[in-house]
């Protein structure tokens, strides 16, 4: 049995949650980004709605937040799945056969890159390298790292993940 | 008395199940009426033992790996706590010859203390450095870090004592310490290993390096694919911070000197250290021309010293020990150690630290045992995704940047990543090029169109129908190869170019 990423509940974006998130980055140097990610840990994505806001509080154009949320792999722009799923693709994991092990999972969630599971619980993204790479192939789920993962292990993994995330739903109502 | 075990927080134990082990001994330990007090040290660097559990005993720390949770009531039951037998007992960890042929100076304490407690630090060495240096001018600080012959471990292998004196000698009322925690190369996690293991080294390795030149903040540009490694390094800072090792007193000098942890958002380009200093300061990843070079005008436009991790975890040795003892490893213009990293498929991976001169095949053989596949080594790139290539003909050139770039390639931050006879190089050259077009800044044109085109001339030379046409395109690659090189701004695109060169010089015949 391997670990088990705890669960990430986003908020639903609303511009006051939003302006109140990032005002601890007001005053300091360069915290554009810093800022982002806060939103995102919030939200689970970054909203187009907040780039104005980020804007004024930077003292930037729109223009130039724009440009540094596009340009980092990290941001999103739209709401993820319930987790985020990481799926190395550099050197060390391709040695360890990562290629045939990303074609299973993409298989078994029936979802590309930078898609979502039909279900709702899982993001597909790659990533290059987790510094694991003695131990490939790797997969992150949300901030956990999971080393020499097989198509068995994973679809294991997601199964606890989707049924924690379904008595979580239940739980919530 | 309670038996001391060590379970590592960090991302390699984690990452194969060490976290659900500190519930599984614990309840069995209660059950049984045992006293036990657990310890979260780093990892010594023995992937393929982890998750390594240690226990301290009367003769020293005796281990068990890899240990799952399956494992923990037998464990018990062979009164694994005063050292039994068993069947992943690996005894005195000390004395494995993986550890025992180690010459560990920058990663002595890594894996043997709770990697964040100031008074478990000191004990073995810790803050020796800093207490020298302070009684030092900041110009013989610089002066030992050069006579060291210690070069940047990020892979670009500059005297590091010469940047410092760079920036040393700046004028400015505010300068900056940036230390380069964006370990993008496949293949490397030694920053993360000593951040995660030892982390209070970097820390210290910081300061020194802020009272040598004269700067108050420092700031740890870290990967968001390191989450784990925030936490911890964070959690040190502050232990520093209580401890009176960071702030407006350091260590009782009156000096001035404070750390932060920034995060990076998943960009390759940001390693690059203009880039990075881009990031910092919060805008697009895009890289800036040089000159002005970041020791004169980086951080802000301040004078700010750019290191890497394991270049700055390494200065607090070199003050503790002296100069002339780290330059008494390693040979040539390569000196001191360097930690390297095997990985990919590999039998026994993990982080070996050496002096410079060990061969290749000896890291790969006596180290590593050889593939996990268990079939024949074909090919090893060393130096991150930037490096070049080698055959098994070329496994015995020693490790030491000169001989590397003699024999075209580069030894970097040390990644060794091993691929057995499975692999196809047409497949892993085009991969470069891939590689280069999705992380390039796009800010010059070698970089950012050249890649697509070399994946397209790739593709056209695998696909080609006779010899003729496949020569005319290697002719094409070749040439652009050449202007990515000369003409690109920065090492992304300057150095694509190895890894696919050496491909098609080494291994010809996949490209067809």
């Amino acid at each position: 049995m391997m670990p088990v990423a705890t669960p990430a509940r986003w908020q639903d974006f609303t511009l006051e949650l939003a302006t109140a998130a990032v005002q601890e980055f007001k005053d300091q140097p360069g915290a554009l980004i810093n800022a982002l990610h806060k939103l995102q840990e919030t939200f689970g994505y970054v909203d187009e709605a907040a780039m104005p806001m980020l804007a004024r509080l930077f003292n930037l154009s729109r223009a130039e937040v724009h440009g540094v949320t596009s340009f980092y792999h990290d941001f999103r722009r739209e709401k993820p799945g319930r987790y985020t799923v990481r799926v190395c693709q550099a050197e060390a994991c391709q040695a360890m056969g990562s290629e045939a092990l990303t074609d299973a999972i993409k298989q078994q969630l029936g979802c590309d890159f930078h898609e979502t599971s039909k279900d709702g619980n899982f993001t597909l993204e790659k990533v290059y390298c987790l510094g694991n790479c003695a131990c490939s192939p790797n997969v992150m789920v949300d901030k956990q790292t999971y080393g020499r993962v097989t198509a068995e292990s994973f679809k294991k993994l997601t199964a606890t993940l989707a049924s924690k995330a379904q008595s979580s739903k239940e739980g919530g109502k | 008395m309670a038996t001391r075990i060590y379970i590592p927080r960090e991302t390699t134990a984690s990452s194969l199940g060490a976290d659900l082990l500190i519930d599984a001994i614990t309840t069995e330990a209660k059950y049984r009426n045992l006293a036990i007090e657990i310890v979260r040290n780093g990892s010594r660097g023995a992937c393929f033992l982890e998750p390594l559990v240690e226990i301290e005993t009367a003769n020293g720390r005796v281990g068990y790996g890899p240990v799952q949770v399956e494992d923990v009531p037998d464990l018990f039951d062979a009164d694994f706590l005063k050292g039994g037998k068993h069947k992943l007992a690996l005894g005195n960890v000390e004395e494995l010859p993986w550890f025992k042929q180690q010459e560990r100076l920058t990663f002595a304490r890594c894996g043997l203390i709770d990697a964040t407690s100031v008074a478990e630090y000191k004990k073995l060495g810790g803050y020796v450095g800093l207490q020298s240096a302070l009684k030092m001018s900041g110009a013989d600080i610089v002066k030992a870090v050069l006579d060291s012959g210690l070069r940047g471990r990020g892979g670009a292998a500059f005297p590091t004592g010469i940047k410092w004196k760079t920036v040393h000698d700046a004028q400015g009322p505010q300068k900056y310490i940036v230390c380069n925690a964006d370990e993008g190369d496949s293949g490397t996690f030694a920053d993360r290993m000593i951040m995660e293991g030892d982390p209070l080294s970097l820390v210290e390795g910081m300061t020194i390096a802020g009272i040598a030149v004269g700067a108050t903040m420092g700031y740890i540009y870290l990967r968001s694919e390191y989450p784990l490694t925030q936490v911890i390094m964070n959690e040190a800072i502050a232990n520093a911070r209580a401890a009176g090792y960071l702030g407006n007193n350091v260590a009782g000098s009156g000096k001035k000197f404070e750390l932060e942890v920034r995060m990076g958002a998943g960009a390759y380009i940001c390693g690059e250290e203009t880039s990075l200093l881009e990031s910092l300061e919060g805008k697009r990843g895009q890289i800036r021309f040089k000159p002005p070079l970041p020791a004169l005008k980086g951080l802000f436009g301040k004078p700010t010293i750019v290191n890497n991790v394991i270049t700055l975890a390494t200065v607090p040795v070199i003050l503790e020990k002296g100069a002339k003892h780290y330059a008494g490893f390693g040979r040539g213009r390569s000196l001191g150690t360097l930690p390297f990293q095997i990985g990919g498929n590999i039998k026994r991976g993990g982080l070996v630290e050496k002096a410079f001169g060990l061969t290749l095949r000896q890291l790969i053989d006596d180290f590593g045992g050889g593939t996990a596949t268990g079939k024949p080594v074909r090919a090893v790139q060393v130096g991150g995704p930037l490096g070049a290539y080698f055959p098994d003909a070329l496994l015995d050139t020693p490790l030491d940047y000169e001989d590397f770039a003699k024999a075209g390639g580069m030894v970097g931050h040390g990644g060794v990543v091993v691929f057995d006879t499975s692999v196809n190089m047409a497949k892993m050259a085009r991969f470069s090029m891939e590689f280069c077009s999705a992380e390039s800044c796009g800010k010059c044109t070698p970089c950012r169109i050249g890649s697509v085109r070399g994946m397209e001339t790739i593709d056209r030379i695998v696909a080609a129908s006779n010899d003729g046409e496949r020569n005319k395109q290697h002719i094409i690659l070749k040439d652009l190869c050449e202007t990515m090189e000369s003409a690109s701004l920065c090492a992304m695109g300057g150095l694509t170019p190895m890894p696919v060169m050496s491909a098609v010089k080494h291994f010809k015949g996949d490209f067809q």
